[in-house]
């Protein structure tokens, strides 16, 4: 009798300490994306809050050019970031200078123990040239050729003898642009010219520098004189459109005129060809690996902590769930189409379905070979800086004002002048 | 108790219509000073503090580093640099010109001949300049396409008619893509959109002209064009002086056209790459917060003397000349 009263009151006591605790860790963890991820993160959140019903998750999405711009004001001012922050490739080297976010490669969050789970490029993408990491990736884009079945098979040319080497290209791509009258073989030259730049490389070696800062760009480097070479001849050739870069509205127009025979890009190229780009060419387009076995990856999201989050644990939890969990990787992919990050998603049976809109073929196993391919390059900072000046060297080359070796000297002196 | 007691103060006791009236001015006025300083002043003067530091953008404040001269330095030794300014110079000359050669003419017509129509022309030639960069460059963009534009389409249509067919160009021009043509382009694209600002501006300088001139030219004996030479231009003077300064200063901060033209990457042989465009890919593609503000700095003089030089050349003669 007389216990039951104290019996009553340790429960009260239990419960009111239960109940205080969970109200009180009741964490809210802000997430700062751009659309597509957006929806990935949305559709993330279920079973995410099933293992931390304690962390309400905001997100805040902005469009992808004002969602950086927020972000490198929020870093400059070390004010205003979300805990949680999406990073595409392109910036990624911008973002990881200075300490506006998270080493996650120290303690506690060890980022380095997940990496062999992850497609082996991804990593050194992240990593600055001192070797903190600034993001855990997440998505990637691995390149692949697509091209027009019809107007191959117009032209007798088989998928393999135009990818075989870059030599066979070009050569069987003039076949491809004589026998269809107002086609190009391909929106740009200087395409041809990005992917050699990126394969071949030397370990230790960077695109454009080397790992104790020296100039790679030189007219003795078989790498961009063969680039150089190669995309001069596909001008010369008259194989082009001369569109420039992706999404340029020549090259829009190209695509929706139906008037491209191939294209290089990222696996997630179809999604826009089915979407708005090609909608007319369903079932014309196929994809094949890149020409004379070069593998390069277009683009890719990472996430990262900014130093000015709160709640870093959470933030941590998050992006260890978004980027390590196989089937919230695998739900991303069917979310966005976006490739997964995380090998052991791309094993999942939906990547051995066939593709709809490239008339059911299985692409998706291609893209898995290629990402497997891609070799790690080493970032720099004056990445972004190199790559304008190769760039404004190629272009110089393909309209005949300059020649290749000329070109490559004064696009080293360039860049050595600003490698300081 | 009565001696502790002082007199009362003459003073008035200060009342509220008083200090409305002394400070009510300051309160009025004050929104335009907060916005003046916090977004015109500070980034003024914060800019001038940064051409004299290291910074990238996305590392912090705390992350600023001194190195004097060196920006200026830097961007004097570029040969970028000086292509932006080569190529700003060009662009402002191909555009600036057309843009007052046909607006004094029109605005002589129209105010001329017109006088019933004048509003509603008037205000159709003003149409693109308050018309969204963004529209424009959609628009320009169909029209300039190498493959499926519709100037290449009627050139080359053109180019097949009998006798004249001879003047135009049977293949298609890569407005564009091709560096010869770039310039061009672009200089088009303005003077399609400034010509009717500067209409406006020649238009309003010709209504503060005196009727009694032209009509003691007429009984004179003088003609329409005697009467232009003679009498529009001279009295003109001052307002070209105050257009051409300000197609002087816009010409060379252009950005917005040859931007969306080429895509922001500066077209075919960077000749589309003026020095506004210069200075923004150092900062937001480059990250050289400091390079950037130290050219801006710079193109500031280049701005400042020349300027002045119109001012000296054109502007001391023509607002003090009505002789």
């Amino acid at each position: 009798m007389r216990q039951l009263p104290r019996l009553t009151l340790t429960l009260t006591a239990v419960l009111c300490a239960a109940l205080g605790n969970a109200s009180a860790q009741k964490t809210t963890l802000t997430v700062g994306v751009f659309p597509d991820l957006d929806s990935v993160v949305k559709a993330a959140l279920p079973g995410f809050n099933k293992l931390y019903p304690n962390i309400t998750v905001k997100i805040n999405s902005l469009a992808y050019a004002d969602h950086h711009t927020a972000l490198t004001t929020a870093l400059s001012t070390g004010k205003g970031a979300a805990d949680v922050v999406a990073i595409d490739f392109g910036y990624v080297a911008r973002f990881a200078e200075g300490n506006g976010l998270v080493d996650i490669s120290k303690a506690p969050y060890n980022a380095g123990q997940f990496r062999n789970q992850f497609v082996a490029y991804t990593y050194p993408q992240a990593m600055t040239q001192d070797g903190r990491m600034v993001g855990m990736p997440t998505d990637i884009g691995p390149g692949a050729m697509f091209y027009r079945t019809d107007m191959l098979k117009k032209a007798g040319v088989s998928a393999a003898s135009l990818n075989a080497s870059w030599e066979s290209y070009i050569s069987n791509g003039r076949k491809v642009v004589a026998a269809n009258p107002g086609s190009f073989l391909i929106p740009d030259a200087g395409q041809a010219a990005q992917i050699i730049i990126r394969t071949g490389l030397k370990s230790g070696e960077g695109l454009f520098f080397d790992k104790s800062n020296n100039v790679l760009v030189d007219p003795k480097n078989p790498r961009f004189v063969r680039a150089f070479t190669i995309a001069k001849q596909i001008r010369d050739a008259k194989l082009d459109a001369r569109a420039g870069g992706a999404f340029s509205p020549e090259w829009t127009t190209a695509f929706q005129k139906g008037n491209l025979a191939t294209e290089f890009s990222g696996a997630w190229l179809v999604g826009h060809m089915q979407n708005w780009l090609a909608k007319d060419y369903s079932g014309k387009w196929a994809s094949q690996q890149l020409p004379g076995n070069t593998f390069a990856s277009w683009g890719g999201s990472f996430y990262g902590i900014p130093q000015q989050s709160q709640n870093k644990t959470e933030a941590w939890a998050l992006i260890k769930y978004l980027t390590t969990n196989k089937d919230q990787q695998v739900l991303a992919f069917k979310t966005t189409g976006a490739f997964p990050a995380l090998r052991s998603a791309a094993n999942d049976p939906v990547f051995n379905e066939g593709v709809p809109y490239l008339n059911g073929q299985k692409a998706r196993v291609l893209w898995r070979q290629a990402a497997l391919k891609i070799q790690p390059l080493d970032v720099n900072k004056l990445d972004p800086i190199a790559e304008q000046i190769v760039n404004d060297a190629l272009n110089s080359v393909l309209d005949g004002s300059k020649d290749i070796t000329g070109a490559l000297t004064e696009a080293k002196n360039l860049i050595t002048r600003r490698a300081r | 108790m009565q001696a502790t007691l002082k007199p009362p103060k003459p003073r008035r006791r200060p009342s509220w219509s008083d200090f409305q009236r002394r400070y009510a001015p300051y309160l009025f006025i004050s929104p335009f000073f907060i916005l003046f300083f916090a977004f015109g002043l500070f980034p003024i003067v914060f800019n001038a503090y940064l051409s004299f530091h290291q910074w990238q953008p996305g590392t912090g404040l705390g992350e600023m580093k001194f190195v004097g001269l060196r920006n200026y330095t830097d961007n004097l030794t570029d040969p970028t640099f000086w292509q932006s300014l080569k190529n700003t110079a060009i662009l402002a000359l191909l555009s600036g010109l057309p843009q007052h050669l046909i607006a004094i003419p029109l605005a002589f017509a129209i105010q001329g001949g017109l006088r019933r129509m004048q509003n509603f022309v008037t205000a159709v030639y003003f149409l693109p300049y308050i018309t969204s960069i963004v529209a424009i460059s959609v628009i320009f963009f169909t029209l300039f396409s190498w493959q499926y534009g519709v100037i290449n389409s009627v050139l080359n249509a053109l180019s097949g008619l009998p006798l004249i067919g001879a003047l135009f160009p049977s293949e298609k021009i890569n407005w564009l893509g091709e560096k010869e043509y770039v310039q061009s382009a672009v200089a088009m694209v303005v003077v399609w959109r400034y010509t009717g600002w500067n209409m406006l501006l020649y238009l309003s300088g010709l209504q503060a002209i005196p009727r009694e001139l032209y009509e003691a030219a007429s009984v004179d004996g003088a003609t329409r064009a005697q009467q232009f030479r003679y009498i529009t231009l001279p009295l003109l003077r001052p307002i070209m002086f105050i257009a051409v300064t300000l197609s002087l200063i816009g010409g060379l901060q252009l950005f917005e056209e040859p931007f969306i033209l080429t895509n922001g990457s500066g077209g075919a042989g960077q000749a589309g790459l003026t020095t506004v465009m210069y200075m923004y890919r150092t900062y937001a593609s480059y990250s050289d917060a400091g390079v950037a503000a130290a050219m801006s700095w710079l193109l500031f003089i280049v701005i400042g003397v020349l300027t002045l030089v119109n001012n000296r050349a054109f502007g001391r003669s023509g607002l003090a000349g009505r002789d």
